[in-house]
């Protein structure tokens, strides 16, 4: 079950819901979040099936340490109810919503779960939620979606109707999306939560992958949903600190337990106050590094 | 419970399996085709008879053709199969 903790969530790697090679194979390729699709993934005839395979796969594979998320059907399909009972039945860690325009779709799910949790004897609480942002109605009420439930964990933004929305379509400059990507990502850090940009479909393309990955990565995202295993290493390349970074993250790291051992509240640093933000990213590099594999059993920078 | 129509889910691709189910007489009656039949095909049956005993099908004709399954991937088919045959929508809650 996952912890309302800071957790990294570079990659949400999208799994179709009804495929059985793909569900079984999801755990392999490191992603943080893996989002089996019961929505749009799968075809009307098959939700029945999708449903019973993802269930039955949660029961009994082992994804490690991935965070897992659901995106179930909409609210105003015949399929909602069920999705949701079947999946915090199963245990699930995150239940995304799609096509949310308001903080009440949010408040809605939340109510659902927490009904589930009690008919399937699963602690209150434990199922979190997220949304994913597709209009320009949900656009423009992200701080109240983003803050709508305790149990959020995060906001997405699903860039394909959100452009249809608008009456445009994807550029490759992304400039369509740049009003979308600063609401909802100041939504997620005004509620403290995570954000997601969208997806990227173009594999031909790794130049507009890349670029767009380092945009929103500058932009401050946590991380990308993604629709193929190959751009997992692609965006933790990304997000991977520079050695420079890390070397003055761990000075950083240093100066902290000095402070610590001295018992003096203040933390110096070259005679220099470290105040609060710089020690936050600090640990945020360092966490990076490690799971980039940067750093030796002892913490030390492993020169490439 | 009684076979209403006959159903079938799961598809042809590597690592799944499709299950048919058909109305009968004379208990649960498997007809199983895998290519790893020799080392898996007691184990494929098992888990077929099991969830359909669960689901409280006894007399049933059963058409399986493998693909290389987990025996999760067989339990989830077999449920679909059966809701499918059974004509029931809602999930079978105490048998997932």
């Amino acid at each position: 079950m996952a912890e309302k903790e800071e957790r990294l969530r570079r990659t949400m790697m999208f799994v179709p819901g009804n495929n059985p090679a793909m569900v079984k194979d999801a755990g392999i390729y490191g992603a943080d979040s893996i989002m089996f699709d019961l929505e749009d993934a799968v075809s009307m005839a098959e939700k029945d099936a999708a449903r019973l395979l993802v269930y039955e796969a949660l029961k009994t594979q082992d994804y490690g340490n991935a965070e897992l998320v659901v995106r179930v059907n909409g609210l105003d399909t015949k399929y909602y109810a069920d999705d949701v009972k079947a999946m915090v039945k199963a245990g699930i860690d995150v239940i995304r919503l799609p096509k949310v325009e308001s903080a009440e779709m949010m408040k809605t799910l939340v109510k659902d779960v927490a009904a589930a949790e009690k008919e399937f004897g699963i602690p209150v609480g434990t199922t979190h939620v997220m949304a994913a942002i597709e209009s320009a109605k949900g656009v423009l009420n992200a701080p109240a979606i983003a803050a709508s439930s305790d149990r959020m964990i995060g906001v997405a933004l699903s860039a394909e109707d959100y452009t249809t929305d608008m009456k445009t379509h994807r550029y490759p400059d992304g400039a369509e999306l740049e009003f979308a990507r600063n609401m909802v990502l100041h939504a997620a850090r005004a509620a403290g939560i995570a954000a997601f940009d969208t997806v990227f479909t173009n594999m031909s393309d790794p130049e507009g992958f890349y670029r767009e990955t380092r945009h929103i990565h500058q932009l401050g995202f946590d991380g990308k949903s993604l629709v193929n295993p190959r751009q997992i290493a692609m965006v933790n390349s990304v997000y991977e600190p520079t050695k420079d970074e890390v070397i003055k993250a761990q000075k950083v790291i240093a100066a902290i337990e000095e402070a610590r051992i001295k018992g003096s509240g203040v933390i110096s640093m070259n005679g220099q106050m470290v105040d609060r933000p710089v020690v936050l990213r600090a640990q945020r590099v360092m966490k990076l590094a490690k799971v980039s594999n940067l750093l030796d059993e002892e913490g030390n920078y492993i020169e490439k | 419970m009684e076979i209403k129509t006959s159903a079938f889910a799961g598809t042809l691709e590597s690592s799944d399996i499709q299950i048919m189910l058909m109305a009968g007489d004379n208990g649960i009656q498997i007809d199983l085709e895998s290519d790893v039949i020799k080392q898996f095909g007691a184990q494929i049956k098992h888990v077929i008879t099991t969830t359909l005993q669960q689901l409280n099908i006894d007399n049933v004709k059963v058409r399986a053709v493998d693909k290389g399954a987990l025996d999760c991937v067989i339990k989830a088919r077999t449920i679909a199969a059966a809701q499918r045959a059974l004509e029931t929508t809602t999930p079978a809650w105490e048998v997932l």
